[in-house]
């Protein structure tokens, strides 16, 4: 490059080479994400929603379990990057063949693919692939484990809606013992200087949570009374049913008594009388977690959730892909 | 040219402009003859030179601003694009001195971050932090004067245009600088409005201070190793 180092460009990088977990990045690295974030949402406003920088590089969306908005958003991020992107669900592929995890992701990378954006059932999947490939790794929901970028972006959007998040009382409430959105939020927000609660029934909050900093609480009124953030989890009725035991193994009698007791509903809400932002990761059980009149609300950013999913994933995956050398320069 | 005397040399010392071009003289003998002329004028190079101060600097603004507007005919389809992030200082210098000199401002006013349509993408140790883009209007159809600082490789400003037509097909784009550095451009994009020439080597760097960021107007030529001011 030329020697014209004029001093007000300024340079920033990411501190770490994949996105597996939250509890990698410094507070310096989420802000730099908000940063691109923030510029993006430009770019998503002009009539051509795309710019050039990824056209070199191609990106495969591997998805070892269903998923329909992480996988839309990834792919409409790629995209407005200009990036090259191949799909791929288990379903629909040689894993039901019984291909291992490794080999799988061999022959993709055999195919020249730069960044893998990875969900999978197991927790700890993306570090395996990290170690084993020379592809970068973004995590995009490895079991009950992590979720990094639903966190950075529901941390995007309460900063967008209140101007910042540290400082900030946020309420997890649902089911945090299944949940990957809840772990890494934890991390998110604790990193950014917000205070977290966790809120459910006791069948549904992991015995390990007080280790992590967290207030917990078994009484939706009381957490509600506490926080500026409520940030509603579903109710992962598919993970609960595992193991074939039925209604036995479920952690709570009914989900018209969970709807009851840890349902936010209009009624609640005004009861307490605040301005509590709410949130929710999606896909919706409406009626179950959260009411309509709630999750269809002024104080609801849900759908703005879905909007920043798009530039956040545009931060992470420029923000990673600067790291890389370009092409011409490896040889 | 034949190799000058030590009289030259003395001009040399006295004058900034006839430095440089000695400068270029000993490059152009080191490259192509191989005949080595003295280094006398490393003394004069290192030396922070002014090649515009605030005083001068208001004077190439208002001729700038006159040329606009003799170009543009009451600015109803002008757009004024300041390019992040140091030529956002001039582009609101030129709108406001505009304003003052038309009395009302019929033109359309927006800042461009080329950031993301660089060419240097991923060949740099470091990605480059984007600034604010806000452009609040369409160029189709428009005249678009992009303006930045320092017009240097040229590269910069192939990225803005990538960028602008993003918000449309203009009628024309134009490009106003505060200082063109003319011997060394990497593409082939020349200004329409320039407020200096200047001939620097590449071992120097162009420094613009702006009284809002840097507390005075100033142009100056510094060499790369000379400490930061």
């Amino acid at each position: 490059m030329s020697p014209q180092s004029t001093p007000s460009l300024e340079k920033s990088a990411l501190s770490v080479p994949h996105l597996i977990s939250i509890r990698d990045l410094t507070p310096a690295d989420l802000d730099l994400i908000f940063h691109f974030s923030d510029q993006f949402r430009e770019v998503l406003s002009r009539p051509i929603k795309r710019v050039p920088s990824l056209r070199d590089m191609t990106i495969a969306n591997l998805f070892f379990e269903n998923s329909t908005r992480t996988r839309i958003s990834f792919e409409l991020a790629e995209k407005r990057l200009s990036a090259d992107v191949v799909n791929f669900s288990a379903s629909s592929s040689s894993v039901k063949k019984g291909e291992t995890l490794l080999d799988t992701v061999n022959n993709i990378l055999a195919m020249k693919v730069d960044i893998v954006v990875m969900r999978h059932p197991s927790p700890g999947a993306p570090v395996f692939l990290a170690k084993h490939t020379d592809a970068q790794v973004v995590n995009a929901g490895d079991g009950t484990h992590e979720h990094p970028t639903q966190a950075i972006l529901d941390a995007y959007s309460i900063r967008e809606r209140l101007g910042r998040v540290a400082g900030l009382k946020v309420v997890i409430i649902g089911d945090i013992q299944h949940s990957r959105v809840a772990l890494s939020n934890i991390f998110c927000l604790q990193k950014l200087g917000a205070e977290v609660m966790v809120c459910g029934p006791p069948t549904l909050i992991p015995r390990h949570m007080q280790t992590l900093n967290v207030h917990v609480s078994h009484n939706l009124r009381e957490a509600l009374a506490w926080c500026d953030v409520a940030n509603v989890l579903r109710i992962q009725l598919e993970r609960m049913d595992e193991g074939g035991g039925g209604m036995a193994l479920r952690s709570f009698p009914s989900l018209r008594e969970y709807a009851m007791v840890y349902g936010v509903n209009r009624r609640i809400l005004d009861e307490v009388g605040k301005d509590i932002l709410i949130l929710h990761p999606g896909p919706m059980n409406r009626g179950v977690e959260i009411t309509s009149d709630v999750a269809d609300s002024g104080q609801s950013i849900i759908l703005d959730q879905v909007q920043n999913g798009v530039i956040t994933r545009m931060a992470v995956l420029y923000l990673l892909a600067a790291r890389q050398r370009g092409p011409e320069l490896v040889n | 040219m034949q190799n000058p005397g030590p009289a030259s040399f003395c001009a040399a010392l006295l004058s900034d402009a006839v430095a440089v071009r000695w400068y270029a003289l000993r490059l152009m003998c080191l490259r192509e003859h191989a005949v080595f002329l003295p280094r006398l004028t490393f003394v004069v190079m290192v030396e922070p030179r002014v090649i515009l101060d605030s005083q001068k600097f208001g004077l190439v603004l208002e001729r700038l601003c006159h040329q606009l507007i003799e170009n543009h005919d009451g600015f109803g389809d002008t757009c004024l694009i300041g390019i992040q992030p140091r030529g956002i200082h001039l582009s609101r210098r030129i709108d406001q001195t505009l304003l003052r000199l038309t009395g009302e401002r019929t033109w359309q006013y927006g800042v461009l971050d080329p950031t993301f349509y660089r060419d240097d993408f991923r060949r740099r140790d470091m990605p480059l932090k984007p600034a604010e883009t806000r452009i609040d209007f369409l160029v189709e159809g428009k005249d678009v004067v992009l303006i930045d600082d320092v017009f240097y490789t040229g590269r910069t400003i192939r990225a803005a245009m990538d960028g602008l037509l993003h918000y449309g097909r203009p009628a024309r784009v134009e490009l106003l600088v505060l200082i063109d550095r003319r011997l060394s451009r990497h593409l082939p994009v020349q200004p329409d409005y320039v407020g200096q020439t200047v001939d620097a080597v590449i071992s120097e760097q162009v420094r613009v201070e702006w009284a809002e960021a840097e507390g005075q107007d100033k142009v100056w030529i510094v060499s790369q190793n000379a400490p930061s001011v």
